[in-house]
Parts: C-alpha cells; sequence; structure tokens
C-alpha cells in the first residue's frame, strides 16, 4: 500500500490544469477528493507520473440554482450537497442519495465530480445524474462541450471524457416530478451498493436508473415510460432486463437480480407514495 | 491516630477489586499518545518489505533481483538462498511443524513470503519489491481439505515418506495429525442404542482476529554490545526472547524482546512471522536497525487466519431430550503450514470441551489436521484454543437436536446442563469443570428477555408471515456456552517446551506507592488498570498509587504472555500472590512497630491493627517507610515480591446469551433486536473493564457470525483480503447489547477469578447464528453455514422456497 513515485501538481486555473494534462498526456489524471484514484495509487493499479490537483480552482466549486436549473462544480463535496437546505428542497433526492455514500468523513472530502467522473460502476451518483437527465460540462483544448450523464459511460471506468478533458460542472434541469427515492442495499456503512435504484415519478412522468448492477450505471427509457404509464410490473421487468450483475462477495447473480428487483419496488412505491 | 474515615470509605479509596475504575490507559490512547512499533523510529533505520506470491501453489524457478538492487535506497534483497547458510530459510511453528521464511523453491499460499527488501525508506523497498523478477510454475491448487485428502498432488514435498509428524501418525502426504479424545466404542455404542440421534455437518468458517493494528517489528541489533533488541507487537515477548535465542544462537542475555503498546491482539500477534525473522537477519547483516510493518492487505492475506473447522456431529438423546452420547468428527483446514498456537499436547486446542455445558456421560472427538494452499495460522481469534470452535459446534447441535426431538431448545439446555452441585465435574473428553451454576444463569437469562413472551410474539409473527401480511421473521438466539480458559497448568501446558505459568513482580517504594510488572502484555485488556486493582485490595494502597509495567524482556519477570484469558487467571493469580507475600512480611513490620506478636494483629483494609484495639494500627504506607528506614531484627530491608503461578487447573467461565433478531426474507438483511449477554467470569475485578470486554467481544461475535469471511476462489486467490470485502462492522452496524452477570467463583484462584476477555466471542457466535436458524426453523431449516451474510439468507429462504 505504498503508492509509487509522482509529480505533484496544484494549478489554481482551469487553463494550467488543461495544459498539464496536454503535457503529461496518459501519464497524468486529475485529482478530485481522491478517495477512489489514491487507493489505487497505493495498490498501484493506477499508474501515473502526474498528480494534478484541482482543490485551488475556484471556478470548480459552489452550487448554483436557477429557477428550472440547477449547477454544481465538479469540485463540491458530497458534504455540500448535503448541507444545502435550498438544493434539498429544490431536488431532495440528491441528499438523500448522497447520505447513503460511505461515511461522513469521506463526504467531506469526496466530491460529486469525481463521483461521476471516475466512471466506477459502484458509484452512487452516476446512477443518480441519469435519472435526474443531468448534463456534464467537460473542458478542453478545444474548448467546452456537454454530454448527457445518460451518454456518457461507456464501460466500467471508461466514460465519453477524453484524456485531456476535465469535468468541471454538473448541470441538473429541476424535476417536474415530485415524487422521487433512491433506494440502496449494502453490506455496511461504506460499501458499494449491493443493488441500489433511483425513481423520479410524478405528473405522467417518470424516470429510473440503476446502481452497481452493470458495468456502467443502468438508465432505461423502457422502464421510465412503463411507469410513466403506471406500469409497475412493466418497469420492473424492463430494468431487470437492461441490468447484467456479476458475482462478487455480495453473492451470486440470482441474488443480485432479486435484490435488484425488491430494492427498484420499494424505491418505486416509495416515489410513488411521495408524488400522491 | 485517630482516622475520620469508616472501613468502607478507606476500602472505597483504594479503587480495589469491584471498582469500576477508569482505565489509566485512557489518558494517552485518546489522545494519540500511544507508542506503537510504528512510532519506533531509531537512528539510521532501514525498511523492509515483501515479494509475495500471486499463486497459492507454484514452483519457484528463478528470482532475479538485479533490477532492484539498482533502485536508489534499496540496500540488499534477501531471498531462501541467503537465509540457508545460517539455517533461517526455514523457522520452526509453535504446533511443531515447520514453514518457510522464504520461498524455498515453492510456494503453498497466495501472499507467501518470497523475498524481503530491505531499503533506507519506505517507499524505496516498495519500488524494490515491485522490482524483483520472479519466474513461477504453477501446480495444482487444492483448497478444500476433503479433497486435499484424496488428492495425488503432494503440498508439502519437504514432508515426503514422512510417515509420522509431531503429534503421531500421518495417513496422507497431505495429512497433518489425527487427534483422539474421549470413548469411540462406548459412543458408538450409545449411538446405536439411543431413542434418538441427530446428526449434522456444522462448518465454522475460515475467519481473521483483524487487529486495527497490524503485526510488525523493529530489529536493532547493536554490534558493539553483541545485544539483539527486538521491538514487535508480540502478545508473548518472553517466548519470543526464548525462540529468537534458541534459533539464531544469540545467547538470551543477549536478546531484549520490547512489545510496546499494542492495538488489539486477538490471537493473530501470538505466533513467529517470517517478517521478524528477515528483520532480525538484515539487522545483523546490516548493523542498523530494521522496521517491517505489514499493510492490512499482508494482514489479512498471510498472518494467522482463526477457525476452519469442519466439524461432523452425532448427538444422542432419550425420547424426553436426555443426551447419553456426543460424537464428532472434524476435519481442520491448517494450510499450508501447521502454524497453530495451541499448547503442544493439544493440537487441536481445547477442542475437547465441546461437550460445553451439557452433563453427557459418554463422547469422543476426533480431529485431523488437513494441509491444503492457504495460508497458515489456525489461532484463537479472542478464544482460548479453539474453544469458539467447540462452543459452535455443541451449541448448534443442541438446536439440530432440539428439532430431531420437537422441544423448545430452552427446555433441552436446561434438561442437559451440568447441576450446580455436581462441580468440580469430570466431562467425558478429559477436563474437571472448576465451578459453575448453569441453572440460575439460565433461569436469570430467560426471565430478563421474557422469553415466553418472545416466543408468543414469535409465533403470532410466522402467522402473519405465512398470511402474507409481514416479510419479516423474528430469530431467537439461545446459547449457554462453557470456556475453558487460563492455561494453564505446566503439567500438561506447555508451548515448544515453554511452561504455561506467568509471573508477577511487586516492588513497594518507601512512600508507600508502588510498581509491578507481569509476564503478560495488555493490547487492549486494560491490565495496568486491573492488575493494580488486585494488588490495592490485597495490599491496602490505592490503585492510583500503583505502576503497571510489562512487555520489556529486561525488566518484567518471565512469562507466557497474553492470549486465550490467560492473564487474570494465571498471571492475575500470581499479582494476587506475590501481594500476599508482600503483606506477610508487612504484618511482621507492623506487629514489630506496634510492640505485639504477629500473632496479635489482624488485616483491616488498607492496615495492620491490634486485634481487639483497632485504634492502635500501622497503615501499610508506614510500614512501607519503615520497611526500608527502619532497622527491624531478623528482616531484611525493603518491601517485595515476586511470584511464578502454575495453576493447578483451567478456570470455566460460562455464560448464557440471547439474541432476538428480524431478518428480511426478501433481501437477506437483519436487525438485531436486543443482544442480553450474562457473563459468569467468577469474581469481577472492574465491572466496566468486563462491560467493555464484553462488548467487544459481541461485536467480533457479530461480525464473524453474520458476515466476516476468509474466503478462497478454486484457485486460491483471497477473495476478502481488504476492508471492503472483509466484514469489520462500523459502530453503525454494531448492535446495542445488554449485560448482565452472575459470581461463582473460581474455587482454585486466589481471588476466584476466571477471565472473561474472551467469552463473549465464544458465546456470541452461536447466539447470532442460532438466531438466524431459528427464524427459518418453522419453516423446516436444520443447518446453514455461516457467515451469515445477505446472500446466504437470501439463499436459506429461497431454499425453503419462500420467495414464490
Amino acid at each position: 500500500m505504498i503508492p509509487a513515485g509522482f509529480e505533484y501538481h496544484r494549478p489554481a486555473d482551469i487553463a494550467s490544469a488543461l495544459s498539464l494534462l496536454q503535457t503529461h498526456g496518459d501519464e497524468a489524471r486529475v485529482i478530485a477528493g481522491g478517495h477512489s484514484l489514491i487507493p489505487m495509487m497505493k495498490l498501484r493499479m493506477a499508474d501515473l507520473s502526474h498528480l494534478i490537483d484541482l482543490q485551488d480552482i475556484d471556478g470548480l466549486k459552489g452550487i448554483t440554482i436557477a429557477e428550472d436549473i440547477v449547477s454544481i462544480g465538479a469540485m463540491t463535496t458530497q458534504n455540500e450537497l448535503i448541507t444545502n437546505d435550498e438544493l434539498s428542497r429544490r431536488i431532495p433526492i440528491l441528499r438523500e442519495a448522497a447520505l447513503l455514500i460511505a461515511d461522513p468523513q469521506v463526504r467531506y472530502v469526496g466530491t460529486v465530480g469525481g463521483n461521476v467522473a471516475n466512471g466506477d460502476p459502484g458509484n452512487d451518483m452516476p446512477g443518480l445524474m441519469q435519472c435526474l437527465g443531468a448534463v456534464y460540462t467537460l473542458e478542453g483544448p478545444d474548448g467546452s462541450r456537454a454530454v448527457a450523464a445518460r451518454d456518457f459511460y461507456e464501460a466500467a471506468y471508461f466514460t465519453a471524457r477524453e484524456d485531456e478533458e476535465i469535468l468541471t460542472q454538473i448541470t441538473i434541469p429541476v424535476p417536474s416530478m415530485s415524487g422521487y427515492a433512491y433506494e440502496k442495499q449494502k453490506r455496511k456503512i461504506g460499501d458499494y451498493a449491493t443493488a441500489a435504484a433511483a425513481v423520479m415519478v410524478g405528473g405522467g412522468n417518470a424516470s429510473v436508473a440503476m446502481t452497481n448492477l452493470s458495468d456502467t450505471p443502468i438508465y432505461s427509457a423502457e422502464a421510465s415510460d412503463a411507469l410513466a404509464k403506471g406500469d409497475v410490473d412493466g418497469c420492473v421487468a424492463a430494468a431487470l432486463d437492461a441490468i447484467d450483475p456479476q458475482e462478487d462477495m455480495r453473492g451470486p447473480i440470482a441474488f443480485k437480480k432479486h435484490v435488484a428487483e425488491v430494492i427498484l419496488r420499494r424505491a418505486i412505491a416509495k416515489a410513488q407514495e411521495r408524488a400522491a | 491516630m485517630k482516622d475520620e474515615l469508616t472501613q468502607d470509605q478507606r476500602s472505597a479509596n483504594l479503587k480495589g477489586m469491584g471498582s469500576s475504575r477508569k482505565r489509566v490507559e485512557d489518558v494517552r490512547f485518546t489522545q494519540g499518545k500511544g507508542r506503537y512499533v510504528d512510532d519506533i523510529k531509531l537512528d539510521g533505520m532501514l525498511f523492509g518489505d515483501f515479494v509475495r506470491s500471486p499463486y497459492a501453489h507454484a514452483r519457484v524457478t528463478s528470482i532475479n533481483t538485479e533490477a532492484a538492487m539498482a533502485i536508489p535506497g534499496v540496500v540488499a534483497v534477501l531471498t531462501a538462498k541467503d537465509l540457508e547458510p545460517l539455517g533461517l530459510h526455514w523457522m520452526p511453528t509453535l504446533a511443531g511443524d515447520k514453514q518457510m521464511v522464504l520461498a524455498d523453491g515453492k510456494v503453498l499460499f497466495q501472499g507467501q513470503e518470497v523475498a524481503y527488501v530491505i531499503a533506507n525508506d519506505r517507499y524505496a523497498a516498495a519500488d524494490g519489491v515491485e522490482a524483483v523478477e520472479v519466474e513461477y510454475e504453477e501446480l495444482p491448487v487444492i483448497v478444500n481439505p476433503f479433497e486435499a485428502l484424496k488428492s495425488n498432488v503432494v503440498l508439502r514435498e519437504d514432508l515426503e515418506g514422512q510417515t509420522e509428524g509431531a503429534h503421531g501418525p500421518r495417513k496422507h502426504h497431505n495429512h497433518i495429525f489425527t487427534w483422539e479424545q474421549g470413548d469411540k466404542e462406548g459412543t458408538e455404542k450409545v449411538l446405536e442404542e439411543a431413542d434418538v440421534v441427530a446428526e449434522e455437518m456444522v462448518y465454522y468458517h475460515r475467519t481473521h482476529p483483524c487487529p486495527l493494528e497490524t503485526c510488525g517489528c523493529v530489529a536493532s541489533m547493536d554490534k558493539v554490545t553483541g545485544k539483539l533488541t527486538l521491538y514487535g507487537t508480540f502478545q508473548a515477548p518472553h517466548a519470543i526472547r526464548t525462540v529468537v535465542s534458541l534459533i539464531s544462537g544469540i545467547a538470551e542475555h543477549n536478546i531484549r524482546v520490547v512489545s510496546p503498546d499494542i492495538g488489539g491482539g486477538f490471537g493473530n500477534k501470538v505466533g513467529a512471522y517470517a517478517g521478524y525473522v528477515c528483520s532480525v537477519v538484515a539487522s545483523i547483516v546490516t548493523g542498523k536497525p530494521v522496521k517491517w510493518v505489514e499493510d492490512r492487505m499482508e494482514n489479512l492475506m498471510t498472518t494467522a487466519f482463526a477457525r476452519d473447522y469442519w466439524m461432523q456431529g452425532k448427538i444422542a438423546a432419550t425420547k424426553e431430550g436426555k443426551i447419553t452420547g456426543l460424537w464428532c468428527h472434524t476435519t481442520a483446514d491448517h494450510g499450508g503450514f501447521d502454524a497453530c498456537a495451541d499448547p503442544t499436547k493439544f493440537p487441536a486446542g481445547f477442542m475437547n470441551i465441546c461437550t460445553g455445558s451439557y452433563d453427557i456421560p459418554t463422547a469422543y472427538l476426533a480431529v485431523d489436521g488437513v494441509y491444503t494452499n492457504k495460508a497458515p495460522g489456525g489461532v484463537s481469534y479472542r478464544c482460548s484454543f479453539r474453544v469458539t470452535e467447540a462452543a459452535y459446534f455443541i451449541e448448534r447441535m443442541i438446536e439440530v437436536l432440539a428439532i430431531e426431538l420437537n422441544m423448545d431448545a430452552a427446555e433441552l439446555r436446561r434438561i442437559n446442563f451440568i447441576k450446580s452441585d455436581q462441580f468440580p465435574y469430570q466431562s467425558a473428553l478429559g477436563w474437571e469443570y472448576d465451578s459453575g451454576d448453569y441453572h440460575r444463569a439460565w433461569d436469570q437469562a430467560l426471565n430478563a428477555v421474557g422469553y415466553k413472551e418472545l416466543r408468543e410474539e414469535q409465533a403470532q409473527r410466522i402467522e402473519d408471515f405465512k398470511a402474507g401480511k409481514t416479510r419479516k421473521l423474528i430469530g431467537i438466539g439461545l446459547t449457554h456456552f462453557t470456556e475453558i480458559v487460563g492455561a494453564g497448568p505446566v503439567k500438561n501446558c506447555d508451548i515448544l517446551g515453554l511452561g504455561m505459568f506467568d509471573s508477577c513482580e511487586i516492588r513497594i517504594h518507601p512512600t508507600g506507592s508502588a510498581i509491578a510488572r507481569l509476564g503478560t502484555i495488555s493490547q487492549g485488556q486494560g491490565h495496568a488498570t486491573t492488575f493494580a486493582q488486585i494488588i490495592a485490595s490485597e495490599i491496602g494502597l490505592p490503585a492510583d498509587d500503583i505502576t503497571l509495567e510489562e512487555g520489556d524482556t529486561d525488566t518484567a519477570p518471565y512469562g507466557l504472555g497474553t492470549y486465550g484469558s490467560r492473564s487474570t487467571p494465571v498471571a492475575g493469580a500470581a499479582t494476587a500472590m506475590a501481594a500476599r507475600k508482600i503483606r506477610a512480611k508487612a504484618q511482621m513490620i507492623a506487629a514489630y512497630l506496634l510492640e505485639v506478636h504477629d500473632d496479635d494483629v489482624e488485616w483491616d483494609v488498607d492496615r495492620f491493627s491490634v486485634k481487639g484495639a483497632p485504634e492502635r494500627f500501622k497503615t501499610m504506607k508506614e510500614i512501607a517507610f519503615a520497611a526500608y528506614n527502619q532497622a527491624i531484627p531478623g528482616l531484611e530491608p525493603g518491601l517485595e515480591a515476586v511470584s511464578y503461578y502454575d495453576p493447578p487447573n483451567m478456570t470455566y467461565p460460562f455464560g448464557a446469551y440471547i439474541c432476538v433478531m428480524e431478518i428480511d426474507v426478501d433481501t437477506g438483511e437483519h436487525e438485531i433486536r436486543s443482544f442480553y449477554a450474562l457473563d459468569d467470569c467468577g469474581t469481577r475485578i472492574n465491572p466496566m473493564i468486563i462491560d467493555g470486554q464484553v462488548h467487544g467481544g459481541c461485536t467480533e461475535g457479530y461480525a464473524i457470525a453474520m458476515g466476516q469471511e476468509i474466503a478462497y476462489d478454486e484457485m486460491g486467490n483471497c477473495k476478502s483480503a481488504t476492508l471492503m470485502d472483509f466484514f469489520l462492522p462500523t459502530a453503525w452496524e454494531t448492535p446495542t447489547y445488554t449485560t448482565d452477570f452472575a459470581v461463582t467463583p473460581s474455587p482454585h484462584h486466589p481471588i476466584g477469578a476466571k477471565g472473561v476477555g474472551e467469552s463473549p466471542n465464544v458465546g456470541s457466535v452461536p447466539c447470532f447464528s442460532n438466531a438466524v436458524h431459528d427464524a427459518f426453523r418453522p419453516f423446516g431449516l436444520v443447518q446453514s453455514h455461516m457467515p451469515h451474510d445477505h446472500w446466504r439468507i437470501w439463499k436459506i429462504a429461497k431454499d425453503l422456497g419462500l420467495h414464490s
């Protein structure tokens, strides 16, 4: 658990960070909270020579709430997300999900941007962002572009982000649906989900996404459409069809599929109850 | 002289036995001022790190250290070839086997030590490890002990052709020993003739003590004085000194072993590890101090595991439920080397306590030890030697028998308990239980939890479940365990030939304070608090005025260390005996000072007073000053004593635990609604510390029963080498406990104390497990192996058809 040597960079603005990324290519990685990257470095599974710390870049922090859209800077911590009352009033599912991530110590340092950018299928925020129809802003040498969370994840740790790009912001349309629930089964505090489901429902609309049941988060348009029509069984069938869980210490595939259904049904029931 | 204080007030001021005195250790621990091995920094210190095998079974065909040696800061790389001329490429284990220090031609488990890199900083050492090139030729892997006994694959080629092992004949090249106790023929006859026989395989899975502080050491060879100082996380520093002397050839007076503060041991820090040997060699070779501290993955993957016992049981009874016989055959998976830490004559520890709390007239136990491609170990994880396996076995077999008899398991226990007038009780497997009152404890426990009402609630819940009104079941877990601790009498207990007595030396200072040193070593048990309380009560000096020291072999008297709940039964007895020697001398001094005959003074809390004239007295403080500063005819100056205590018998703490658990049939999740723990550990020295011990042990037991395991895949890869997958409960998961007690003193112990540290682990594991089984008993579950994590509980429900 001793990392190999690396150069540590701490740029003060995004342009300097991008320049460092360009100079060092795939030998460099940006670090946000570091809760995923540092263990990988200590295990010597992440092989990098340059670590670019984003914490001094002011423009990456903070939460802005407009009438129908919320913007969250990538370096906003999970704790800042949880403690922002106005945000929780507008999009309460964010707090509900963030409180199920790790433990308070991790949430003081772990960032929303790191969580969504890393591409770890175990992270909770990616599925949630898909459910909410969030859009990620990617800054690169040629300017910025926007990628929908639903189009961002390609495989475990592979995303639409190019090596020289930095995910800087997450924008979330304030949902019209009033019913929401984030349900997660885990073995203990700090664990990734055995299965987790994000559900929004209300006003004839619905959105359904699932976490850690495939090599990417799973948003299912079919399941969402079925739920929008009030067809719970159809929604569950479509969602279960979309997942592809793997066996690990949390249990065999059949168990995970079973729990996925139980958790999804609980999330739907809770969301429908809140919508009513 | 007039004393304003009453006898009770004077007694309370001592903070002696029975006082919930706060732990004196906690000031430094809670302020981050503890001094652990990794806090030790010596001038010029080097760092060691291991190259470890990625394979569970492979031939090592070449080791190339060239690239590693080229890394700046790397000083040396040791391989078995370097250790061989010193005869240190293998080391003896505590179980009479031998173990490779560094891979000698092959590896037998994943994570086995292959080479040892020494560098002048910790980072360079890790870089060096990465640069060592090792070529392996993979060999067939065996992770199942039953397959090992059938396989043609020879794991231990070094033992090929040896049909005799340290514990008798070997039946197969992967077989280590067979250990038999009790009456085989008699038990078989009872089984044949019994009204009822219940039979079951009870598996106690492999797990790990996982202390918060991992294992480590700093070896420092002073080439000028020829003295080796070895700081380390040792639960038995004196034994380590003797073993280091025997295997290194360094004279014992030239070795000083120091155990500083230790962050939890739980058996994990009893054994000798390759890291210790390599660090000592590295320090001798380089002439510099060498530190080695393992990381969490190394600790979980390679240092001593616990359990891994397959226990096939048969229990016979009359149709009324009176048990007539018990039969057990255990297949013990020891991994690649037999490195169990048991007394020499007990290769399966005290597994023969498996008749438990019950009056079972006839019993037979056989244990077969087996080699597999898993890490070596087999230590007692917060239990006396294999006692938790024995307790789990009998407490599961009782439940299985209750099902066979269609009886309430609480009642079945009650009618089979050893009665209080049967003590001292000779068990069918050879032990003499010292004292107990099981019926009283059991009734107290059942009343405390409202057992009858709980069963009624459970019956209603089952009705509701069947009616589709709920998806949650209630399980009521019962356990009555009997421990055997305080190893032990030198006549039958030794480790590597070292008798298992223990010791205490007390020195009273002239102003009436004191220092005491013991052969044990605290790893969190609070010895500095509790042993001072024993002395306070025995000699009448306040516990606050008594310093406790342990762990430095240059100053502490020789003892066998702290594990197996032996500190209070053995060193605690030595402490009382040493204190009594001091009091005997103090009596003579007091009589002289009071100008009466020795027999005319009597002990009164903190003083000797003249019989019939209590206003004429000398306090212990006054006596101490006189002992040093007044010429007393016929007496040497000074006031100190040492006692080496060889216990006449083990002690037998016991307890009654009851758990109420809610189980979600669909997700496999559980909630511990309540957990009641009644412990009878004899005389109670510090009730607060006992409560703490019970909370800690029950939390470990909860982890073991409900999720904690060392798991391997079929390739021998360890699947649970990090705290992501190895379940260590946080405050969130930890249940709330209700503690209770009864007191049945040990008749042979000077203060009647029995030891308590390990009771809660021994008792709580079957209690949690029985709760899971009990929830599903109405639906036909008889036995399902631990750990009862979510998916395994889900599988129970699925197999019983509860998910349709």
